[in-house]
């Protein structure tokens, strides 16, 4: 018999603390599979955040640090400049990333930081409670934007693919979602290359990946995956925004 | 034995490259950014790394990452980028990773002035960062105790798995005096819970989360203990004429050599002083300091700040004992020649002469 | 035609039910005879025969509960 889907090494096999559905786990066992594929897990460094993953430390099978809130780019930076051969992940929420880490990321893309951010964009701050956060979608309501996200009180979502892209620095830069087979075979597939870039030396990459949070959103693990297609994805459009060279 | 004219700035980083620091990561502030520009020139030839944060918290988190590999590395920062890095000085202090942070005193609060101070006494000894923690504390007094210190520094940070700071004012970063050159350093300790990736052994994990109750007791217990191995092994201070002093002076770094000078003026004019300086700010020598008091009749703080830092941890050593004055001011360093005349006055007071 | 044979870690179901959404064969359900440590009805497959081994379901757990096989 062949075994077509099982526990990736990379993975230690300890049981989740996320909400049944929520899409972290997901992402979790991409990244390990890419590590297993690539048979680089004795190689691989990475850096966790503050948020609702902050524990995956304990679930990479691999080297890991647990950062402070938003600074895992700098740590990451730190780590590979010093260890040039060894592979970097950050992984990051969008409250870690795109508010209290936006200053981090930003310059570590700028720098062409040979490292791959895995951010992980599900709207909000889950670890919190539910508030708002740079990418909630306007009208979406959280526990600090109780009348909805308007743009004239909060400002516009942050697309962060789109505003890394432009740096000179970012190498490869996606965003996929995991709201099904097809889009999670995809969201592989860009890590993996992500991955790839980041041994080729050529630069700063990020995949970003747009997740749920069932819990939050006040929504059934399955109708968060609609909701994720119906409202995130149009405003989140999926897709390559860099790969450098091509 | 070779002897060069250097900066003290420039001593810290030779001293640092001398004791095999890897990584420096900082962001310019006067007056201590000939450190930055000083590693920026020799680290690439070294092979070692050179990166300009784009901040402070930034440039304390790559110190983060840095040490989590095992290597020496360093910042070097004043006052208001010292304030940034607190957040990086707690997680480092509890991920209990070995590095060097120099802080090179400018005067405060907010963006104050770039004069020579020590008005960052407090920040540096109590910790400006959050929880239960202290670093050890280093303040140099001449060029080449900012070479001699920094290495020092490494191999305490090294030896009791800690963030070591060097405290010294704006005026010893830019003092030029002879520094003999020190040997590189070549043996290092081994570091079996460095982050390097996990080939040939099991996964290492760098973390300060500790969610449950009696985990986080069992690290704030573990971290107590380190302290007290520090204080009993790690206090370091000087005495000048103390023994038949009625009049104590005590400073540090730079203010201890000029204090140096008063207490030999004043004897001159036969008044019977004497200085105690601190050497480690944390941790304090309050021994050396609860001793001389049950001897002496007072005791003085010398301080470049206004309200007094220092003067309360002398008044701790002191245990209410003999009274504690105080001679200090900001944006200007007293001369031996005014802090005599002041002492005067308080012998005049205490009814020492 | 391949035949799929699928394992469940039950223990770590959360009864999320992502894996059934997908299931091209549409044949899992929750197993409402039996509960696992966390307190819900762990997934299981209702009719085994009829598992192609296109390891969809194991795609979308985020929970590790799956495996395939194919035979
Ligand atoms: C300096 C600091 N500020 C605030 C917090 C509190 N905090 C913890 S997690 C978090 C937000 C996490 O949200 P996100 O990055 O979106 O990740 P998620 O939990 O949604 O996966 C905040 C604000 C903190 N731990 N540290
Ligand atoms: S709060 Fe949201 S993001 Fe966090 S584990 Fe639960 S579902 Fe996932
Ligand atoms: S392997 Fe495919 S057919 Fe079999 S249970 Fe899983 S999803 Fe259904
Ligand atoms: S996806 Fe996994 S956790 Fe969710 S119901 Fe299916 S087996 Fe259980």
């Amino acid at each position: 018999m062949k075994i077509i889907a099982k526990k990736p090494e990379s993975l230690t096999g300890a049981k989740y603390h996320y909400c049944p559905g929520c899409t972290h786990g997901i992402i979790h066992r991409l990244v390990a599979e890419v590590m297993d594929e690539l048979d680089i897990r004795e190689q691989t460094i990475g850096i966790c955040p503050v948020g609702c993953s902050v524990l995956a430390y304990d679930y990479f099978n691999c080297d890991m640090l647990e950062a402070a809130h938003g600074r895992a780019p700098a740590i990451a930076t730190a780590i590979k400049r010093l260890l040039p051969d060894r592979y970097l992940f950050t992984y990051q929420g969008d409250g870690d990333l795109a508010s209290i880490g936006m200053g981090e990321i930003v310059h570590a893309s700028m720098r062409g930081e040979k490292i791959t951010t895995i951010f992980v964009n599900n709207t909000l701050y889950g670890m919190t409670g539910g508030q708002m956060a740079p990418t909630t979608l306007l009208g979406q309501v959280t526990t600090t934007s109780p009348y909805g996200r308007k743009a004239e009180w909060e400002g516009y979502p942050a697309k962060m693919c789109e505003l890394l892209s432009i740096n000179e620095g970012a190498a490869y830069v996606c965003r996929t979602a995991v709201n099904n087979p097809a889009n999670i075979i995809k969201t592989k597939k860009a890590i993996k290359k992500a991955f790839q870039i980041q041994a080729e030396g050529l630069g700063f990459t990020m995949v970003e990946v747009l997740s749920t949070c069932p819990t939050n959103w006040g929504l059934s693990p399955t109708d968060a995956l609609k909701w994720m297609e119906e409202h995130m994805i149009p405003y989140y459009p999926l897709g390559e925004f860099k790969v450098k060279g091509e | 034995m070779q002897r060069v004219l250097m900066k003290g700035n420039e001593a810290i980083a030779e001293g640092a490259i001398r004791a095999g620091c890897k990584g420096f990561f900082g962001y310019p502030i006067t007056p201590s950014s000939e450190i930055a520009e000083y590693m920026a020139r020799k680290m690439p030839a070294l092979g070692g790394v050179f990166v300009q944060a784009e901040s402070e918290l930034a440039a304390i988190n790559m110190v983060y990452g840095g040490a989590a590999t095992g290597s020496r590395v360093m910042t070097a920062s004043s006052g208001p980028g010292i304030s940034l890095k607190q957040e990086g000085i707690s997680f480092l202090a509890e991920g209990e990773l070995p590095c060097l942070i120099v802080d090179i005193c400018r005067g405060g609060p907010g963006l104050g002035g770039i004069q020579p101070s020590q008005a960052d006494y407090f920040q540096a000894t109590r910790g400006g960062g959050h929880g239960d923690y202290h670093i050890i504390v280093l303040a140099p007094s001449s060029a080449q105790e900012m070479m001699d210190f920094t290495m020092l520094g490494f191999e305490l940070a090294d030896k009791h798995r800690s963030p070591v700071m060097i405290m010294a004012e704006g005026t010893l970063g830019n003092l030029i005096e002879p520094v003999v050159l020190r040997d590189a350093v070549t043996e290092f300790v081994d570091k079996p819970w460095a982050i390097t990736g996990c080939r040939g052994r099991q996964p290492n994990i760098v973390n300060t989360l500790h969610m449950p109750v009696e985990l986080l007791q069992t690290r704030n217990q573990h971290l107590t203990k380190k302290y007290e191995a520090i204080r009993s092994e790690e206090i370091r201070s000087e005495e000048f004429m103390t023994e038949d002093a009625d009049l104590i002076l005590v400073a540090y770094g730079i203010m201890a050599r000029i204090a140096r000078k008063a207490v030999i003026n004043a004897r001159q004019l036969g008044l019977k002083t004497g200085l105690i300086r601190p050497i480690t700010l944390w941790p304090y020598p309050y021994e050396t300091l609860g001793r001389a008091a049950r001897h002496c009749k007072a005791m003085v703080s010398v301080e470049i700040s206004t309200v007094g830092q220092m003067i309360e941890d002398i008044r701790l050593a002191a245990e209410g004992k003999v009274p504690v004055h105080y001679i200090g001011e900001i944006g200007r360093t007293p001369n031996p020649e005014e802090i005599t005349q002041q002492l005067l006055a308080i012998a005049e007071r205490e009814g020492l002469r | 035609m391949a035949r799929g044979v699928v394992t469940f870690y039950s223990d770590r179901c959360k009864a999320c039910g992502l894996c059934m959404l997908f299931c091209p064969k549409q044949i899992m359900d929750f197993d409402k005879t039996s509960i696992n440590s966390l307190g819900y009805h762990p997934v299981s497959v209702a009719k085994p025969e009829e598992c192609n081994g296109c390891g969809i379901c194991a795609l979308m757990c985020p929970d590790l509960v799956i495996e395939v096989g194919r035979e």
